[in-house]
């Protein structure tokens, strides 16, 4: 079938198309086979690999987060709680115009700066269907209305989520704590799985010790995801479990009075049952709202908190730590009895100063005429600086640290709380190990009258007080009396803990001592003898005035010329049922000044209203 | 006397009487009827969309049957104007995407949406045998030239689009056809020879940082597993994940989770490979394998030069279709839009595939025989 020219070979035309023909089959079935065995690399040499990849992808483990345990008083008053918060989010993959809806939600509710910013950067690394909130803890009035305005915001919520909140703010706030969002370096040590979905974290007090009971095991759910992350289904679900109840020792009752007895002034009360360690009542003035710190405290609430010179976030009764003063007289005063190196006859002689051998310095006496001849149990009740003077220096200052240490000076009491700070009891090797010195004479004088180097906390003395009360016998100070579980109502009370006793020498010495510190108040020459009128019942105390700055050799203190910041504190401690301690409490009060007229009367409120009943009696189970 | 293959003696029947090649056919509806029944899996068991695929292979059957009909000499007729239209129609489209800012492939005739691109799937080969066939083979320097211009031009116009799978379908088309006419071999190792510096040349001059960064992407796809990449590493993971037996029809979780994007078209094999397993896909390849054996068949049966040089090409055109899909679907070539033939949801393209393989029955069937 020739068309045109030239000539074709029909034959040759033939034969070379057949061969090409054969060559496109060996060509279609050697790319075929390519492909089968391409298949087979994936399907069954990298199966494995490729089973696992597709179940990664499908299914995604997604964390319920627990309730947190609720925390209440010794009465069942709650301290702590999860309250729904309504909060406005928005979720960007429905909103048609973000810009334009978030300037009408600005004409409607007060959005700050920050809560702008932080949207804008959560915008960028969320995906599209998730609900980004964009402010918190919205008024009544704001959800109102913002729900009336639904209809022209589409893609924005009002989404109701658990925000922990405390009721009763500024109270006993460094007690109970606060939690807020979990940060970098807590990131870093906490169980990462158990906290997969928790947004908050205990920060301090309460909240920070308890948290591994507040807050409770982490529950999974497993879903089934599309590529683009959203839930198809559930597959399975482990339900959290919650976190457990506490109820604390804390009365709120008494931990109002006694922050209500501190006024505007600063300070630190502690208030400890003997028997047992419960914590009564603990208060650090000032005080601040924890609530602002729940859901990120803006940058200026928190500088103002954290550069104020009041420093309302430090914990003064736990953390804080001071010149003892005067407090420590009791326990040196026993010291001396026990040791044998005085009696309580042995007399010294009070000019109103003292000076070392050998060495012209005063160490003085607040006293400016001196207290004369003067005894051991007068020289408590009258605070005499010179006969400790002359204790200390009978004793030496191994002796004293080894016999102070045993009340917990310089250790840490192991309270339930976090932020313990342990005080300091200076001894001879702390001295030529931190300070690279020897100890000197003058330094014992002065260690005797609680001056120095030594430091204690409110609640070292708290603790202190109550072994002194109890004979030796000490307990570890414990915050939390229950823990409950929430879903059986159970309460779990935790035995109070012993702590290593004192040895008793003599029962008498100790009694002497008690009853020395009963005249501090009963006594007409006691230091605190204002707060014994009406007095229904008999306090064992002492009070304290601890320097904070020192004055030269030929000045007089005179707390008027001195600027507050660097006045005296005022210390009280004291137990009470003085016969049956039921209660024993440290008072200091920053800058105060005397502690008989200013720390005392702190301490006899709490008392009054820990022992008596409404009658003005001892309660009948505080006799 | 002069018979045609269909009015052979001794062979009745419906098949005969169409024009169609019993075997081919069966074949065809085999694969189209796996098609639907991945297609429902893939489309989330939604029977409508089902449907609708359904109805375009009946109506793509019916343009079959249509081109069966038409005899080889009425193709070699029409060819000229066939290819001078489409080339008219791709320059409408062109010059209509320039005045709507944007890519365009499609002309809005009113009722039906056109792709012109898709006339030039079967305009080209036509075309090229068409102008091939008017000298003896093999073809000389000149003809070669004016061969390659002539699959060249509508290619570029296509990849202008940017339709980058389809000018690569009729590039392959049109060299197919040469290559079928008898192109010498060292004519292709040249070409390759030269591919290679031009390739350099390219990468470095011709290319924008995007396109480069594909071509690395292909190489390498997790490097960019939520971006480019992300297609590959989906897809080879649902086939992988499929095994030998498959995870069974419904039950694939890669396709049905939305992990895999395009499932009901270009990527529909990812699917049949993830709940048919390995077995599945080696049927549908032997199925797939046997079609292409058959056309070559036809076409070494082909009796003047241009249905022999156009059904080679239509035929090769179909293997480089499932070559390309399949290798990209498995990872094994670089995404390029090309759907799986008979399967990947959608209409346009399997109207001209139809149409081709009317053409191969028609060839077939519409023999010269002599009788003695």
């Amino acid at each position: 079938m020739a068309r045109g020219l030239p000539l074709r070979d029909s034959q040759w035309e033939s034969y070379l198309f057949r061969r090409r023909v054969i060559v496109a089959a060996i060509f279609s079935v050697a790319l075929i086979l390519l492909l089968g065995m391409r298949l087979f690399d994936l399907q069954v040499l990298n199966h494995q690999h490729y089973t696992t990849l597709s179940r990664n992808n499908r299914v995604d483990i997604q964390p319920i987060p627990p309730t947190r345990g609720l925390i209440f008083d010794r009465n069942g008053v709650i301290l702590a709680e999860n309250i729904p918060t309504f909060s406005l989010e928005i979720v960007p993959e429905r909103v048609p115009d973000m810009n334009r809806t978030l300037s009408e939600i600005r004409k409607l509710i007060n959005v700050s700066d920050d809560d702008m910013e932080s949207f804008r950067n959560a915008l960028k690394y969320k995906r599209r269907f998730e609900e980004i909130p964009l402010r918190f803890r919205l008024s009544d009035e704001e959800v109102a209305r913002i729900a009336v305005n639904r209809y022209r915001l589409p893609g924005v919520e009002i989404k109701s989520r658990l925000s922990r909140y405390y009721p009763l703010g500024p109270l006993m706030a460094h007690t109970v704590g606060y939690v807020g969002r979990i940060d970098v370096q807590e990131l870093q040590t906490l169980d990462a799985s158990n906290y997969a979905g928790t947004n908050h974290i205990g920060k301090i007090g309460v909240e920070k010790a308890y948290e591994d009971e507040l807050h409770g095991r982490v529950g999974y759910q497993q879903v089934e995801t599309n590529a683009r992350g959203r839930v198809l289904r559930v597959l399975q679900r482990t339900p959290p479990v919650p976190g457990r109840n506490l109820y604390l020792n804390i009365d709120v009752n008494l931990q109002h009075v006694a922050e209500q007895a501190f006024g505007n002034q600063y300070g630190a009360l502690v208030a400890i049952d003997p028997t047992n360690g419960a914590v009564l009542a603990l208060v650090s003035m000032p005080s601040f709202d924890p609530n602002v710190f729940v859901n990120g405290v803006d940058t200026k609430t928190y500088n103002e908190l954290t550069t104020s010179k009041s420093q309302p976030l430090f914990n003064r009764a736990v953390t804080g730590q001071y010149p003892p003063g005067s407090t420590v007289k009791p326990f040196y005063g026993l010291a001396g009895l026990e040791s044998g190196e005085i009696t309580p006859n042995t007399e010294f002689y009070c000019p109103g100063y003292f000076t070392l051998k050998g060495d012209s310095h005063k160490y003085r006496g607040w006293k400016a005429g001196g207290h004369g001849i003067i005894d051991l149990s007068h020289a408590i009740t009258e605070s005499c600086d010179v006969y400790f003077y002359n204790l200390a220096l009978k004793l030496g200052i191994d002796r004293m640290s080894a016999f102070m240490q045993q009340f917990g000076f310089g250790h840490r009491t192991g309270i339930d709380l976090t932020g313990e700070s342990s005080g300091l009891m200076p001894s001879r090797t702390w001295k030529r190990r931190s300070k690279h010195q020897p100890w000197f004479p003058g330094e014992t004088l002065i260690t005797g009258i609680g001056q120095g180097f030594t430091l204690a906390t409110p609640l070292q003395l708290a603790s202190a007080t109550a072994t002194l009360a109890e004979f030796g016998k000490r307990m570890r100070p414990t915050v939390v009396e229950a823990v409950q579980d929430p879903i059986t109502g159970k309460k779990n009370y935790p035995p109070p803990q012993a702590l290593p006793p004192i040895p008793v020498v003599n029962i008498a010495d100790w009694q002497r001592i008690q009853r020395a510190m009963i005249s501090v108040v009963a006594a007409y020459n006691g230091t605190a003898h204002s707060i014994s009128h009406d007095l229904a019942y008999q306090v064992a105390g002492k009070t304290g005035t601890a320097q904070v700055f020192g004055i030269k050799q030929d000045e007089v203190y005179v707390p008027q010329d001195i600027p507050k910041r660097l006045r005296d504190h005022a210390l009280f401690i004291g137990f009470a049922p003085a016969d049956k301690p039921r209660i024993a409490v440290a008072v200091l009060v920053q800058n105060g000044g005397g502690g008989g007229s200013v720390a005392a009367p702190i301490a006899r409120k709490v008392m009054d209203t820990y022992l008596l009943g409404p009658d003005g009696q001892l309660k009948k189970d505080m006799q | 006397m002069i018979l045609e293959e269909s009015q052979r003696p001794g062979r009745r029947g419906l098949s005969l009487a169409l024009h169609l090649d019993m075997p081919l056919v069966i074949a065809l509806v085999l694969l189209s009827a796996l098609g639907l029944v991945i297609l429902y899996s893939a489309a989330g068991e939604d029977m409508s969309m089902v449907t609708r695929q359904a109805l375009r292979l009946v109506l793509s059957f019916i343009v079959l049957v249509a081109f069966a009909q038409i005899r080889p000499e009425t193709l070699h007729r029409w060819t000229p104007h066939l290819y001078t239209l489409g080339l008219i129609l791709l320059l409408a489209v062109l010059a209509l995407g320039v005045i709507g800012k944007g890519a365009q492939r499609w002309l809005d005739l009113g009722i039906l949406r056109f792709q012109p691109s898709e006339v030039m799937k079967v305009a080209v080969p036509m075309m090229v045998a068409w102008y091939l066939a008017e000298t003896p083979l093999p073809p000389h320097f000149r003809r070669i030239l004016v061969g390659i211009a002539l699959f060249a031009v509508p290619a570029l116009l296509i990849a202008k689009q940017p339709d980058l799978g389809t000018a690569l379908l009729i590039i392959s088309a049109g060299s197919f056809v040469l290559l079928f006419a008898g192109l010498p071999w060292r004519y292709l190792i040249v070409a390759f020879i030269l591919a290679i510096p031009t390739a350099v040349l390219l990468w470095k001059f011709g290319m924008h940082g995007y396109q480069r960064q594909r071509v690395l992407t292909f190489i390498n796809p997790e490097s960019d597993p939520l971006g480019a990449g992300y297609h590959i590493i989906q897809s080879t993971i649902a086939i992988g994940s499929g095994g030998i037996y498959g995870k069974g029809w419904l039950n694939g979780t890669q396709s049905h989770l939305d992990f895999l994007p395009e499932r009901h078209t270009d990527f529909i094999f990812a699917v049949f490979g993830e709940e048919f397993g390995l077995f599945g896909a080696l049927l549908m390849l032997a199925l797939y394998l046997f079609v292409i054996l058959r056309c070559l068949y036809i076409t070494s049966r082909a009796q003047d030069t241009f249905t022999r040089l156009l059904s080679g090409g239509l035929t090769i055109t179909f293997l480089v279709y499932v070559f390309v899909n399949i290798g990209m679907v498995s990872g094994l070539l670089p995404v390029v839009g090309v759907p799986l033939p008979l399967i990947s949801y959608g209409g346009s393209s399997m109207v001209t595939l139809m149409a081709s393989f009317g053409m191969l029955m028609s060839i077939h069937t519409h023999r010269k025989l002599l009788k003695m």
